[in-house]
């Protein structure tokens, strides 16, 4: 993906006369650092108010520790403690959102390249509708808001049983994460060429084995990709978390929520968000690796 | 060509899951809106178009409907704006370029409703930081979470600051894949970094704009979980959306039947409004010569 680097050494070519150049530079380095100091500013002040205890609440804003109040731990203890000794314990939803989100991507992947390779490299016919129409047919489900399905799945799952249960809220996730999976992959696909499949067939294997002995080995950014975006929405999702489940399970996001509406202090509560968020902001260290070399750019071309 | 007698293998699973869970909830949703099961007489029962009739004249629905197009437009056209500027200004190597592309991807892996309970704290009239921030320039305390005005505009806030990081990674990225030729031509005759801009990077980016632009708007219009740790909805109804009044209605009152009319009625309204507003802004973007081709 290295053919765009002389398209960028081009556009700096054109010329630009010296002092409206260096004032261009330093325009654009303060409208980044501005825009910098806007996305981190509530990671800090979250950050800042989970180290603070009541003196350094109630009083106004206060940002700096030692300075403008003394920090304690309580408010991360408090994500271990029971709430009989006035904690939040954080462990059993923390764990519940790993189980599912896990389970729901690892789900959403396996049937989600299956059916993208099969859309890339085969010729489907349903009367009138062709691959493409069934390809789109998968991407527009993400125009169906959630608000919509929430009472069908939810007296389904009574009906089933599976209300307030990890599986119930699994198989709607999968439903959720297929049309990602299946929107990065086709194009993925495509771009890896058939001779690839038919050398893989001449060597004796079947076209399961080509698939993924051969072809799935070389998408792997684009795997990575979905599986990162799989799991940033299944471990985001609040609506059908909120929805589906109640006491049995708890996922974090509801958790949370539930969390500032009982009046627990800012502190625990900053915590539990970044805690809760943590993993987020390491995937997306790994996601701008793929994402900002172009491999999205067909995907958005449809 | 491949053996297709596999083919069916690989599609039908997906298909199959992606029917049963999405498609006969839908059909169900229909069946539902012409019931009237809610909470005193929880049944299947069939009373016609009445709960359609009862929709029309709901002026909280289609009140919820405006609350929800004005926050979508504020939204979309703020996140493209900025987005594209941001993009822009990291296309070009830029010193630390890596360090300002991950954090500005930061917000759109976090999810929403987590940060919508810190930003509840970041916009406390009394107690917040940006009152205090604002009162360091001599601006008065906005009463943030209680008038209707800024109410509204910190549902947009959150939602610029979270989403924004989308609508910048879509675009950098259509940027990174554009040819050199045509900015090798442009060079040639002489072309500064405006007519640059207007004639070559803004045509050519078109179909990417388009495409991201759209993403936005699906996803902007299901507006709901902001506003449910944001503001529940208030002041009043004033930052009430539809998503969020379908949940009020459906899973609070349980208007099973009700709701589920209104749902349709919704649907119905947002894949029109959708599908007209994608073809007018292709033909405005992209004019007449059809997709520019890269």
């Amino acid at each position: 993906m290295s053919a765009h680097e002389p398209a960028r050494e081009r556009v700096r070519g054109i010329a630009m006369s010296g002092f409206k150049a260096d004032l261009y530079r330093v325009l654009k380095y303060a409208a980044l650092i501005a825009w910098a100091i806007f996305v981190v500013a509530p990671f800090l002040w979250a950050l800042s108010t989970s180290f603070k205890s009541d003196p350094g609440v109630v009083g106004g804003a206060t940002y700096i520790p030692f300075l403008e109040y003394e920090p304690t731990v309580d408010g991360w203890t408090a994500l271990f403690r029971d709430t009989s000794s006035g904690g939040i314990s954080m462990q059993g939803p923390y764990l519940s959102s790993l189980v599912v989100s896990l389970i729901s991507t690892s789900i959403a992947l396996f049937l989600g390249t299956l059916a993208a390779y099969g859309l890339s490299r085969f010729t489907f016919r349903a009367g009138p509708l062709g691959n493409n129409d069934i390809t789109f047919f998968f991407i527009s489900q993400r125009i169906m808001p959630p608000a919509v399905l929430a009472i069908p799945y939810f007296l389904l799952l009574r009906f089933t049983g599976l209300l307030d249960t990890h599986l119930g809220l699994i198989l709607v996730y999968v439903a959720m994460l297929l049309p990602i999976v299946v929107w990065v992959m086709v194009d993925f696909f495509n771009t890896v060429p058939i001779e690839l499949d038919e050398a893989a067939l001449i060597d004796g294997c079947n076209p399961i084995q080509a698939f993924y002995r051969i072809i799935l080995p070389n998408c792997a950014p684009g795997m990575v990709v979905a599986t990162l975006l799989c799991i940033i929405f299944s471990w985001s999702d609040f609506f059908f978390a909120l929805t589906l489940t109640f006491a049995k399970v708890q996922l974090l996001p509801p958790t949370i929520v539930i969390l500032n509406s009982n009046k627990v202090p800012w502190w625990s509560l900053s915590a539990s968000a970044l805690v809760s968020v943590l993993p987020l902001v390491i995937i997306a260290f790994v996601l701008e690796r793929y994402l900002a070399r172009g491999t999205l750019a067909g995907v958005i071309r449809e | 060509m491949l053996d297709s007698r596999y083919k069916h293998i690989f599609l039908l699973p997906a298909l199959l899951a992606l029917v049963a869970i999405i498609i006969f909830p839908l059909i169900y949703t229909v069946r539902l809106s012409l019931s009237g099961w809610d909470v005193n007489f929880p049944e299947l029962d069939y009373i016609g178009w009445d709960n359609y009739a009862r929709a029309i004249t709901d002026g909280r629905f289609w009140d919820s409907m405006g609350t929800l197009y004005l926050m979508v437009l504020f939204c979309v056209v703020f996140e493209y704006l900025l987005g594209f500027a941001l993009a822009l200004m990291l296309w070009k190597d830029v010193r630390a370029g890596r360090f300002f592309r991950v954090l500005f991807i930061v917000p759109m892996c976090v999810t929403p409703v987590v940060m919508a309970v810190v930003w509840r704290t970041i916009f406390h009239e009394t107690l917040g930081p940006l009152n205090d921030v604002l009162s360091w320039f001599g601006i008065p305390g906005v009463p943030w979470l209680s008038k209707s005005g800024p109410a509204f505009a910190a549902v947009v806030i959150i939602d610029v600051w979270q989403w924004t990081s989308f609508m910048f990674i879509l675009l950098l990225a259509g940027l990174m894949s554009l040819p050199r030729e045509p900015y090798e031509a442009a060079q040639i005759d002489g072309a500064g970094p405006i007519r640059t801009f207007v004639h070559v990077t803004f045509p050519l980016m078109a179909p990417i704009t388009l495409g991201a632009l759209i993403i936005r708007l699906i996803e902007s219009s299901k507006l709901m979980e902001t506003i449910y740790a944001l503001t529940s909805g208030g002041p009043g109804s004033s930052t009430e959306t539809t998503s969020y009044l379908l949940y009020i209605r459906g899973l609070r009152e349980f208007q099973i039947g009700y709701t589920a009319s209104l749902s349709i009625i919704y649907l119905a309204i947002m894949i029109i409004a959708l599908t007209v507003f994608a073809r007018s802004l292709s033909r405005l973007m992209i004019g007449r010569q059809g997709p520019v081709r890269v």
